[in-house]
């Protein structure tokens, strides 16, 4: 009884749409009769039904009409079988998707529980894989790989012959397998290609599938299955151990940027600069002020404001580290300690005065759209502003270094650490290059400010937080070594991040900072100290 | 032989340093128990407690001025020994709450109950009975300086390097510390105490004891600080700060002199933190602060490094200033204050207040008395 009013009501609602227009093909067509039909019959049941009917339509507007579904916007009449849905306040004909004037009389909306969401959902997964962007196409196969939507592989082996984009068909290639696998119903030719799409896949999600794999009742298949989970576990601990290395040399990156002015002015000069996270803060606070000023003038713009903050920072730390050394310093050279607690006292003066300008609370540094984002290579999750702090870095260290050696300030420098008297009598003015060490020094600082705003919160403390690091970097890799300071900030990465898995992210700073108690026991002046005279001096 | 260590106190600083600590000590505790609360002279509870607080302070000072005033060696790590001692204080004081806390529960403090431990850890045992926590007080900080500073002596890790990797100790002791796993209150640490030897940790009267004994100790801790820098040992130790190679080839066993200073002012720095942990009625994670460490550092600059009296005036006068600039409106500015004491006093005031007194004081002395008498004060080198 019931299907023959469903057969009806079906053929009906066809007749009249036929009748209306020719446009759309006349497959999608019946489907979205069959629809009517089954919404005009009432229960729960067969308006699950029509949602499998209209999400295999394939018609432009069946993303409309279900998500108007999921919020009770779709309207029918149950005598004329007429079924509109609504978008916002217009109304549209379920079967065109043709504007209408108005809710036509007698339409009353489509019930829905949650049972119904959940099958709308579904339909709009597969919907997505037929979407214009290919990235909503693969994060939609991805989400039926890992609910194994065992449901969509027949809609999936159409799509996958008329699929162009590699990536995208690659995905799809990789979800159909899983589908197989989790149906368990496939010849075993089929099932064995599968698992060996599935190895190669070689990621943790493919373990999934291939566990049921794994028991499966024929024991050729359940051997490919285990064999593959074994390979692809042995893949997945290199991996993470890539990825360790990975986040390690990230990690060092940022502390190579913190202590690099550091290695210049404690390291060259001999000056214990407890200001110098001050002057890291000081560079990321001149990024939030050149954000700020882009924010407010050139909207449009955003993506340049790193790239004019950086030589802004570089002369806003640069001067102020200037100012103290000729201010302070330079009235200490000779008495290590007591430049140590004049530069504290700088330092406290300096977070005080940036929280009475600022504020207290954490600074909102945006990022530009470069440094959003990521990409997959190998396995491996990288993201964007990690890679570019990464290379920021290396380059400011490779500047650097040019800049020592070949330039007549980077002479002169070399000249005054090596001997301070001996460069005075060949007539450098050794008081211009001490200010000029500082400035650079604090300079390098301000720079790193700029790259870790972009990682850090952007607070009068960001200075705090890393001075500990900076020095112990330093100490580690050797005083008066720039090389020594980048193995040295890079081993630090790496240990730490290897550590971290395995004894938590606190203790494993713990453990770092005793290895290096310990290591300065052995090694009192770093892992590549100077040889010679110049130690004692 | 007492005699002769007596003497070493007869100097007009230890007589005048001693003599106020007594007056204080007497003036304090009769306006406070004896005169009625409306009465012009009463000194209230709390200035009690906070006079106990600086006066801890004063014992940190006087410590870290023997290792850096006479010795050299800039510790940046000695509030870690002052909390060190601190928690052993802290976790005797836990033990008497007994039953009384939130939980109730006999056996365990509330925040093992908390984090739903079912038995107390095994460095925790023995903290019941008040002699062994007053042991460890002074035992776990000199294990600690004995291990550490064997490690580092023995290396020669001097000057910056060896201020850096104390630093680096406290700082890892704060990271510790914050640990919930640690079995040390994590970062709430320990609090909420009772009483101390059954007496309630409230009442006047106990505080007024607690203070009358920090006075005590302070005087006692200058007075053995005073009589190793008097005697032939300090000579060396004096001799090891300026000019540690010429001291060692003339044959001193230079890093068993350093040893022995270090390891005694983290026995002083654990006994201050030891008092002061009932006094302020907390002990947490944040007293390790490499920050605090260097704060004392500028106590005993400005009061007047290598002068003892000076340390322990720097500690009382800074932390005075402290409380008075952020109990106020001035709460904003008192880091400006403190850096530019810090910048100033390292600028202006290298021998510190006392330094500076007593220098203007020989001077006057010596052009009254022409004929040289004085003999000329020897600079501090670095």
């Amino acid at each position: 009884m019931r299907f023959a009013s469903r057969y009806i009501a079906g053929i009906f609602s066809f007749a009249i749409a036929a009748f209306a227009l020719g446009g759309v093909s006349l497959a999608d067509q019946s489907r979205l009769n069959n629809a009517t039909a089954l919404f005009a019959a009432g229960s729960y049941a067969d308006t699950i039904a029509a949602i499998d009917e209209i999400g295999v339509s394939g018609v432009d507007h069946a993303p409309a009409i279900l998500n108007a579904l999921s919020k009770r916007r779709v309207y029918l009449n149950k005598t004329t079988k007429f079924t509109v849905y609504r978008q916002g306040s217009v109304y549209h004909d379920f079967l065109t998707s043709k504007q209408l004037d108005g809710k036509p009389e007698g339409a009353k909306s489509v019930r829905v529980n949650n049972r119904v969401r959940s099958a709308i959902k579904a339909a709009l997964g597969t919907l997505e894989l037929r979407a214009k962007d290919p990235a909503t196409r693969i994060s939609a196969a991805t989400e039926v790989f890992n609910r194994k939507d065992v449901a969509v592989l027949s809609a999936l082996e159409k799509l996958i012959a008329s699929e162009t984009v590699p990536a995208v068909k690659k995905m799809f290639l990789d979800t159909r397998a899983a589908l197989v696998l989790a149906k368990g119903d496939a010849a075993k030719s089929d099932k064995l290609a599968a698992i060996a799409v599935m190895k190669a896949r070689a990621k943790q999600d493919a373990m999934v599938a291939l566990e049921v794999a794994a028991t499966d009742t024929d024991p050729e298949v359940a051997d490919a299955a285990t064999t593959a989970m074994k390979s692809i576990e042995n893949w997945l601990a290199v991996a993470a151990n890539f990825q360790n290395i990975w986040y390690g040399l990230s990690l060092g990156s940022v502390l190579l940027l913190a202590a690099i002015g550091l290695a210049i002015t404690f390291g060259v000069m001999g000056v214990i600069n407890m200001a110098h996270g001050e002057m890291v803060m000081l560079g990321a606070y001149t990024t939030f002020v050149v954000q700020e000023l882009f924010r407010a003038y050139a909207p449009g713009a955003f993506d340049l404001s790193l790239l004019i903050a950086i030589p802004l920072a570089f002369a806003v730390a640069g001067l102020v580290g200037i100012a103290i050394e000729r201010g302070i310093i330079r009235f200490l050279y000779g008495r290590p300690l007591e430049t140590l607690l004049a530069t504290w006292g700088v330092s406290l003066v300096l977070q005080q005065a940036v929280r009475t300008i600022f504020g207290p609370t954490n600074r909102e540094v945006g990022a530009p759209s470069y440094m959003s984002g990521g990409f997959e290579f190998l396995g491996l999750a990288i993201t964007y502003n990690r890679l570019w702090i990464i290379i920021f870095a290396l380059v400011v260290f490779a500047s650097l270094l040019l800049i020592l050696r070949y330039t007549s300030l980077g002479l002169q420098m070399r000249a005054v650490t090596q001997n301070r008297r001996m460069a005075a009598s060949m007539g450098i003015r050794t008081g211009y290059v001490d200010a000029m060490t500082f400035g650079l020094g604090s300079g390098v600082a301000g720079i790193a400010g700029v790259a870790l705003s972009q990682i850090d919160n952007v607070s009068p403390n960001l200075g705090q937080s890393y001075i500990v690091d900076s020095f112990m970097v330093v100490v580690f890799g050797g005083v008066g070594s720039l090389w020594g300071t980048l193995v040295s900030a890079m081993t630090l990465g790496v240990v730490n991040k290897f550590l971290e898995p395995w004894a938590g992210a606190v203790l494993a700073k713990i453990l770092i900072l005793i290895l290096l108690i310990l290591f300065i026991q052995n090694r009192p002046r770093g892992m590549f100290a100077l040889k010679g005279r110049a130690i004692e001096a | 032989m007492i005699t002769r260590h007596l003497s070493s106190l007869s100097d007009t600083g230890s007589r005048v340093f001693l003599g106020v600590l007594l007056a204080g000590a007497l003036y304090v505790s009769v306006c406070n128990l004896l005169l009625p609360e409306t009465h012009a002279l009463h000194v209230p509870t709390h200035v009690v407690a906070l006079l106990g607080k600086y006066l801890c302070y004063a014992i940190l000072a006087v410590a870290l001025d023997l290792v850096w005033g006479y010795c050299g060696i800039l510790s940046l790590g000695h509030a870690a020994f002052f909390g060190l001692g601190g928690y052993a204080m802290g976790m005797y004081l836990m033990r008497q709450i007994g039953d009384r806390g939130v939980y109730a529960n006999p056996h365990l403090p509330d925040f093992m109950v908390f984090l739903n431990w079912k038995e107390l850890p095994w460095f925790w045992h023995g903290f019941d009975f008040f002699p062994f926590a007053l042991l460890m007080v002074v035992l776990v900080p000199g294990v600690l300086a004995l291990g550490f500073g064997w490690l580092a002596f023995r290396s020669r890790v001097t000057g910056v390097y060896l201020s850096i990797i104390t630093q680096a100790m406290t700082y890892a002791l704060l990271l510790a510390f914050f640990r919930n796993e640690m079995g040390f209150g994590g970062n709430n640490g320990l609090t909420d105490f009772k009483d101390i030897l059954g007496f309630d940790i409230q009442a006047n009267s106990t505080r007024v004891a607690l203070f009358v004994i920090t006075v005590a100790a302070l005087a006692l801790t200058y007075t053995v600080a005073r009589i190793m820098v008097t005697s032939t040992y300090g000579k060396v130790l004096v001799a090891i700060r300026d000019a540690e190679s010429r001291t060692r080839f003339l044959g001193y066993r230079v890093e068993n002199y350093k040893l022995l200073a270090f390891v005694i002012s983290a026995c002083m720095a654990g006994i201050a933190g030891a008092l002061y942990v009932p006094q302020v009625g907390i002990i947490n994670p944040s007293e390790f602060q490499p920050a605090n460490s260097i704060e004392a550092v500028i106590w005993v600059a400005v009061g007047g490094r290598g002068t003892l009296t000076g340390a322990a005036l720097g500690a009382v006068t800074i932390n005075f200033l402290k409380t008075t600039f952020t109990s106020g409106f001035l709460a904003p500015y008192w880091l400006f204050v403190l850096g530019g004491t810090f910048i100033l006093s390292t600028l202006f005031l290298p021998k510190g207040i006392v330094g500076t007194a007593s220098t203007l004081w020989h001077r006057k002395r010596s052009e009254a008395a022409p004929a040289g008498e004085v003999a000329p004060t020897p600079q501090a080198a670095e």
